[in-house]
């Protein structure tokens, strides 16, 4: 039997299509809760998209969840309101032309270019390969070159000592700390962070938690279908927090 | 022959030197003494599981190298198994009573004490086991008007 060269290479690309589509066999490997022993991979890019439309003036539940799942008690502190921790806050804004108002909270931006890292002497912080930014407290000076860094004001220094901490939120005095995009349950797999969750139960979902490189995943799917900005887009600091409505 | 000056330095070095000798003999006399030591003994009381992680000479000897490595898989490689974790450590050694390994008696305290080496781990960490399952602080004047309006719902 002879095969005509037309022939030959339609049935090549027939068998390359079926091996694409068989079962158990993908070109891409999908995402998958990482077991405790695997170290993050850049894989994944976690990141939160905030639809200021859907938050509430006023509401601070995210801010109050933050504060329980992280261990963080204002009232401990003996010192000014300036000077305690603010790992997420909320953020009235005002268009001075049309008088429109909106509140949107404002955390870590978890850039993927982050002057906090390229600023800090020690390297405590940096980047995780899943592209959340962290500060390692072991080896953090307190010189707090990254908090004059950042331009989204997002790092808070300790300046009093800490008791009742929870175990997976090690805090300390004389270390600079901010949010973690709660990385403890980020490995243990729970696919959201504590204001996610406390802005879902609150009736309200403006904050969306996800994984930006998995294109089956809400965030992703969201942000390819909806303009969303994120803050001082002009810095190019390509930030993992996303904005709609502002 | 030895200048003015010189003697009473020698003088001086002599008093230093006596005084150092008692003052090491008086804090030699601790408030408990065990096996006729003059140093209190620390106290380990284990009373959670079988053995440790590791052989205990090797623990003993070797556990801030264990510590010390797995603090930075986990913060930066997000590598959280069990075996050499601080949680663990103290999960497993906290008294069961304090729920601590810190205090007197505590694993790492009465140890470290005894040894005259400081702690840092517990000025960041808890030193407290199952601590995110404690209860939280009581409900204060703000709380309750709080409760008084929302009916308890938030």
């Amino acid at each position: 039997m002879s095969v005509s060269r037309r022939d030959f290479m339609a049935m090549g690309a027939a068998a390359t299509a079926g091996a694409a589509i068989a079962p158990g066999i993908r070109l891409i490997e999908l995402a998958q809760a990482k077991s405790p022993e695997e170290a993050v991979t850049a894989a994944q890019r976690w990141g939160l998209l905030i639809d200021t439309n859907k938050c509430n003036k006023g509401c601070t539940s995210c801010v109050d969840a933050c504060h329980t799942e992280n261990g963080i008690d204002h009232e401990q502190l003996k010192g000014s309101d300036a000077t305690k921790p603010q790992w997420i806050r909320k953020v009235e804004v005002k268009d001075p032309n049309t008088g429109y108002e909106h509140s949107l909270p404002v955390m870590c931006q978890h850039c993927q270019e982050p002057p906090c890292v390229d600023v800090c002497p020690t390297g405590a912080s940096f980047k995780r390969a899943d592209g959340i930014v962290l500060v390692d407290r072991h080896i953090c000076i307190g010189c707090r070159y990254c908090m004059m860094a950042c331009p989204y004001k997002a790092r808070s220094f300790e300046h009093e000592d800490i008791t009742g901490q929870k175990e997976y939120a090690p805090r300390g005095k004389g270390t600079v700390e901010s949010c973690t995009m709660c990385v403890h349950k980020v490995d243990r797999g729970d696919g959201t962070t504590a204001c996610a969750e406390a802005c879902a139960k609150e009736g309200h979902n403006a904050i969306l938690f996800g994984d930006l490189n998995d294109p089956k995943s809400e965030i992703a799917q969201t942000v390819r279908s909806k303009a969303t900005r994120r803050i001082r887009e002009d810095l190019n600091l390509d930030n993992s927090v996303r904005y709609i409505g502002i | 022959m030895l200048r003015k000056s010189q003697k009473f330095a020698s003088l001086l070095v002599l008093l230093a030197a006596v005084g150092l000798a008692t003052s090491s003999i008086a804090s030699g006399h601790g408030d408990e003494k065990h096996d006729n030591s003059r140093v209190p003994l620390p106290k380990h009381s284990i009373t959670k599981g079988d053995k440790c992680v590791e052989p205990t000479d090797v623990m003993r000897k070797s556990h801030m190298e264990f510590i010390l490595h797995h603090r930075d898989k986990t913060v930066h490689q997000g590598i959280r198994t069990k075996q050499h974790s601080l949680k663990n450590c103290v999960n497993c050694h906290a008294d069961p009573e304090t729920k601590s390994v810190l205090g007197k008696d505590g694993f790492c305290e009465s140890c470290h004490t005894y040894a005259a080496v400081s702690i840092d781990c517990f000025s960041c960490h808890t030193d407290k086991a199952n601590a995110s399952k404690q209860t939280m602080r009581p409900i204060d004047a703000i709380g309750q008007k709080v409760i008084a309006i929302t009916g308890g719902e938030k």
